[in-house]
């Protein structure tokens, strides 16, 4: 079953000009993770505050848990948790008086929300700090309050717009880890991001928005396919270059490209490290020794790269076929490079 | 029922937050008290009033009212505040009723004009302001004193929901509420004004409701009844006119704005 679906959302803003959302359609299937991707601007907060009920979009559907968005936003609430962009607590007021007055506000009773208060405190590692006012927590206290907050009820579906953003590694890892407990536990998130390794660890699926449409969609795996396979990188001496462009071009099939500031010869492969071990024999029959030798998978940054880097500048329509063309340009751009 | 619990708990976070940040109850009583001394120790000496018992009596009234004017600024910028920190999103995800975050805050301020009046009162009577009237009017000037603040209040709940950034909002109800507050016969005869100030002053709803809190703190109102006009003739049925006025415009506004504020 669907807990989250989307459909053609349009949102846009002064009279038209912005378009927040452009026709953006997504799913996520119950009990899983799905992370929207997208750099500053993209819409990501708009499509979470459109499903969260705060926004109406101006055209187009949504349903949360089976309910109809526009319609039932009152009954939506009741089955979400939201953690916004920005922590949205009570900064005069303690973490404890936070919690207590949200449990009141979702109707648990006084004894209920204190219970509950001090057990999301032990759970977040905010118990020390818990009777000082949220003013003066750190960045990482506070994202943790805010979503402490957001589960006061234990929701259905969880929305997470830029969860670590502004933190520092170890809170970010801290992070993480919170929210893989909570997926474990069964909830249906949609989490955004601008953070690739973010998207990588997290999510079952991932859609990447740009301008308001999405423009890819899949695991993590199936982006970094689109973007194309593995390269072989073989870093050498200046006085083994053409041998070794040669050699690596035998391997690959395909035209070796070089990166003269660092002498890295690279071309794609599709044969994983028997490539490698053909490329070493070859060098090592030419008495080649070479400083550096390497199967590069492209990274999420390289399908981010790609991806929305290529839209920005061509405003490509995405379509199946628009995804491939993508893909032969960033080809030509890394032999551009190289 | 959940909707008045909801509100209420929204009304106990204020209270909270001046449990947990004192300075800001101390120093919005402290205002207003300065307010009355300056008043009475720095102009008190130079107007006549006619009115035994001095120009206190008929300046207490007079900073009764300002004091519950600027209730509009408070409620404004707390809200505002409250809409760029992003609480209000959060409130509006939550499962309660559109109207009790707005009627909460607006009850909390409204509670906060209790001290604030009480500590002003003592404060005049410390330096000799004196009421005539009996026990039973002057509890209800003070009753119509919390009305005239909590129905303002509402208008600042509007300002604050329609307003961008906390600071402007603040700026801008500091800006209506100053020269309404100074344009009406709070602390100076508006005989003395031009006569076109004169009509506005008149009708100016502090005016009304100056002259309407003298009147039942058991003083003739010398400070603006020169033209005969029927709002400073009935104060009391004037000032409750406005008041009435002003909730039936702005609670449905401002409980509309708040549960569309997803449209901007
Ligand atoms: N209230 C508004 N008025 C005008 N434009 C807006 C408004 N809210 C959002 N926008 C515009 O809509 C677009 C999408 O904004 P959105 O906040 O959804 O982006 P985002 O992906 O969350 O970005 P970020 O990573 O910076 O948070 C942006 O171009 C933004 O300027
Ligand atoms: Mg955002």
């Amino acid at each position: 079953m669907k807990s989250i679906v989307a459909e053609h959302l349009v949102r846009t803003y002064r009279n038209g000009e912005v378009k927040a959302l452009d026709d953006l359609s997504l799913d996520v299937e119950e009990g899983t993770v799905l992370s929207v991707l997208g750099p500053n601007g993209a819409g990501k907060t708009t499509v979470v505050r459109v499903l969260t009920t705060l926004l109406t979009p101006d055209s187009g559907s949504a349903t949360v848990g089976g309910i109809d968005v526009l319609k039932h936003p009152e009954k939506v609430r009741e089955i979400i948790g939201l953690s916004g962009q920005y922590a949205a607590v009570d900064e005069t007021l303690t973490g404890w008086d936070n919690l207590v007055m949200f449990g009141r506000l979702y109707h648990l009773g006084k004894k209920e929300s204190v219970a509950r208060a001090e057990e999301l405190l032990e759970r977040f590692s905010l118990t020390e700090s818990a009777r000082r006012p949220i003013k003066t927590y750190s960045g990482g206290m506070r994202r943790r309050l805010d979503l402490a907050a957001s589960l006061i009820v234990q929701p259905k579906v969880l929305f997470l717009d830029e969860p670590t953003t502004g933190l520092d590694p170890r809170g970010r890892q801290e992070m993480w880890g919170v929210i893989e407990e909570l997926v474990k536990g069964g909830v249906t998130l949609l989490l955004t991001t601008q953070y690739l390794d973010e998207a990588d660890q997290l999510a079952d699926d991932i859609i990447v928005v740009d301008h308001g449409k999405v423009i890819a969609r899949g695991t993590s795996d199936a982006l970094k396919k689109q973007v194309g396979g593995e390269r072989l990188e073989v870093v050498v001496d200046q006085a083994h270059i053409s041998a070794t462009m040669d050699a690596v071009a035998k391997v690959s099939g395909h035209t070796a490209s070089l990166d003269e500031g660092l002498r890295k010869v690279s071309a794609p492969v599709t044969t994983g490290a028997t490539a490698l071990i053909e490329v070493l024999r070859l060098l090592d029959a030419g008495g080649i020794h070479p400083l550096d030798v390497a199967l590069k998978r492209p990274s999420l940054d390289d399908v981010f790269m790609s991806l929305t880097g290529h839209v920005a500048e061509d405003q490509v329509v995405v379509s199946e076929t628009g995804r491939g063309k993508k893909k032969e340009k960033l080809d030509k751009k890394s032999e551009a490079k190289s | 029922m959940n909707a008045i619990t909801d509100a209420l708990i929204i009304t106990k976070r204020q209270l909270l937050q001046l449990a947990r940040v004192p300075e800001v109850l101390i120093f919005s009583t402290i205002q207003p008290v300065m307010f009355v001394l300056l008043f009475r120790y720095v102009f008190g000496g130079s107007i006549a009033t006619g009115d035994p018992g001095g120009y206190v009596q008929l300046l207490m009234p007079g900073i009764f009212v300002q004091t519950t004017a600027f209730t509009l600024a408070a409620t404004a910028s707390g809200l505002a505040e409250d809409m760029t920190k992003g609480l209000i999103d959060r409130f509006r995800s939550l499962p309660i009723s559109r109207s009790a975050l707005v009627f909460g805050r607006t009850l909390g301020d409204g509670l906060l004009n209790i001290v604030v009046l009480s500590v002003m009162g003592l404060a005049g009577f410390i330096v000799g302001w004196r009421p005539s009237s009996g026990i039973l009017k002057i509890g209800l000037a003070f009753i119509f004193l919390l009305a005239f603040g909590y129905s303002l209040s509402w208008v600042g709940i509007f300002a604050g929901l329609s307003a961008r950034d906390a600071r402007v909002v603040q700026n801008l109800s500091f800006l209506i509420t100053f020269p309404l507050t100074f344009l009406s016969n709070a602390f100076a005869p508006t005989t003395g004004m031009p006569r076109p100030l004169q009509y506005v002053a008149e009708w100016n709803p502090v005016s009304t409701m100056v002259a309407a809190c003298r009147e039942l703190f058991g003083l003739q109102n010398h400070f603006g009844a020169t033209a005969h006009s029927f709002p400073s003739q009935h104060p009391l049925t004037m000032s409750l006119v406005y008041m009435v006025v002003i909730l039936a415009i702005f609670v449905p506004l401002s409980v509309r704005k708040y549960s569309h504020a997803n449209k901007k």
